[in-house]
């Protein structure tokens, strides 16, 4: 079960408090373009990182707050490294899987 | 080979049951195949039992990371069925259920197949609309699927809290007569000893590191044993199908997920029939061993950790505890986690792709097993003949572009 701290409010709970949001930052094209090609409506609608490891997700503080924010988790330990504004700027996985690495060589 | 029958068992007690040979072979890989199976489930190896069988391909490897069936196909709830609603998921599901009626035949190799019968609660109003739609659908192609009234639900599960106070009261339930489960472990060893017969390489513990592609055209394999030529390669590997798609630089439409399911300690036989709720997401049937094999909803975010959180499988146990209460204080035994490919529409993807000799067979999210055979058979034909089998056609990467969806997140709700 995951225990997440809301960047928010500050409050942290159990994943049953939150409501997962799936990828961080996809960008819709703009529909009143004409030019969009379907290909691009496929990606923003279905194409999706789904990497093993680091991810950048959207999480709903659902029974809490009621805000939007991002978290960044690994999808194989579960481990959430970061969690920061929904306004924010994507963080940078390279960094943080950098900043683990030390963290566990120490 | 070893045929088996009623006289190689006797023959085996005679022998102390020591002259038993491997089912399958395990040779070395050669360096060069036509087509390399990327992993060796349930669906890759019906594919490469059927390129064998029915398009007489043998000189086919299927390369497997761990050990063969140790994915999903040993992780699910051995449900089998094909009572969906659009026409395009009916024809194949039902291609699958009806190659398991003969299967052990086929394969010379008991698959335990027991069309025991199968049940979709109707919990709700809306469920009942639900699933009258989809006994319509389903009888308009000919299925063998009807609704039953709370009492012959009652009829068919005593067990089942069926009483009008109940949380979620039964108000019916989508009958398929023919339905059922199978032993899953032996749907794997059986295709891979039919597939290894006919001249199949199956190469386990060896992992594909790369895939090589000489300009639009497929070259080859990477694995830990060395490269691999083949003319063609299908890739199989269902929740881990991103990963080996992105080493030929695709990227797909799917979502890894945790789905998790858990067994109770064997009781004494008890429900004959498969019951589903997908309102309150639980499933549930009973082995041959006596437990109760338990299903539920995949967890709620990306997971490639063959877990699951605690949540969604203490969830599933409480809806079931509320439709048995007589269950309450059964026992687990055990429970485990497998990791599934979720698409949008909740449909498999068949298809070939922008590069020459590329397959894909992935997709099946939280309903694979069921579909083994249909899906084996259909993508042996898909690649044999380099263009899509009719079945297969609908499920193409196209629809992604086109949006022509098979929308089955209704039919799947949860449970498959």
């Amino acid at each position: 079960m995951l225990i997440i701290c809301c960047p928010v409010c500050g409050v942290a709970g159990d994943e049953e408090e939150f409501h997962y949001g799936g990828e961080g930052h996809i960008r819709r094209p703009a529909s009143h373009d004409a030019s969009i090609s379907d290909e691009a409506q496929r990606d923003y609608l279905y194409i999706r990182e789904n990497p093993r490891g680091l991810l950048r997700e959207r999480w709903l503080h659902q029974r809490g707050c009621g805000k939007w924010f991002h978290a960044v988790r690994d999808t194989v330990t579960q481990e959430i490294l970061l969690v920061y504004p929904i306004t924010d700027p994507p963080a940078d996985l390279e960094k943080l899987e950098a900043e683990r690495a030390k963290r566990e060589a120490t | 080979m070893q045929k088996y029958s009623l006289f190689s068992l006797l023959n085996g007690a005679l022998h102390s049951h020591e002259n038993w040979k491997p089912a399958w072979r395990s040779p070395d890989p050669k360096p060069d195949y036509d087509i390399a199976v990327i992993g060796a489930g349930g669906h890759g190896l019906a594919t490469a039992y059927y390129l064998a069988k029915d398009h007489n391909l043998t000189n086919v490897v299927v390369l497997e990371k761990g050990w063969l069936g140790g994915g999903n196909t040993g992780r699910n709830t051995t449900i089998i069925r094909s009572n969906y609603l659009r026409d395009d998921s009916i024809a194949i599901y039902e291609l699958a259920r009806s190659l398991y009626e003969n299967l052990s035949t086929d394969l010379n190799f008991n698959t335990m197949f027991s069309p025991r019968g199968l049940l979709m609660l109707c919990q709700t109003e809306h469920d009942v609309r639900a699933m009258r739609r989809h006994a319509y659908a389903g009888r308009n192609k000919g299925l063998d699927v009807k609704m039953l009234t709370p009492a012959e639900v009652k009829q068919l599960v005593p067990l089942l809290n069926c009483s009008a106070q109940a949380r979620y009261p039964v108000l019916g339930a989508l009958y398929q007569p023919r339905g059922g489960t199978a032993r899953h472990d032996a749907i794997a060893w059986g295709y891979a000893r039919g597939a290894s017969q006919r001249g199949v390489d199956i190469i386990q513990n060896c992992a594909v590191t790369g895939i090589r592609r000489e300009g639009d055209k497929i070259a080859g394999v990477e694995t830990e044993r060395g490269y691999i030529r083949a003319n063609k390669v299908a890739i199989v590997t269902a929740g881990h199908a991103g990963q080996v798609a992105e080493m030929a630089g695709l990227r797909l439409p799917l979502e890894s997920l945790a789905l998790q399911a858990c067994v109770t300690e064997p009781l004494k036989p008890c429900l004959d029939v498969v019951v589903m709720a997908n309102t309150v997401h639980g499933y549930i049937s009973q082995s041959d061993k006596g437990e109760l094999v338990i299903g539920g909803g995949s967890d709620a975010y990306n997971n490639y950790s063959q877990r699951g959180s605690f949540s969604s499988i203490e969830h599933t146990i409480t809806a079931l505890v509320e439709m048995f209460p007589i269950l309450a204080r059964t026992r687990m035994l055990r429970q485990w986690g497998g990791v599934i490919d979720m698409t949008g529409d909740r449909s498999p993807i068949i298809s070939k792709t922008d590069i020459n000799g590329l397959y894909l067979n992935c997709g099946w999210g939280t309903g694979g097993f069921k579909a083994i055979p249909g899906s084996g058979k259909v993508f042996a034909d898909t690649i044999a003949n380099d263009r899509p089998h009719p079945f297969a056609e609908p499920f193409g990467l196209q629809r992604f572009i086109t949006g022509r969806l098979i929308d089955e997140s209704i039919a799947a709700a949860v449970a498959h």
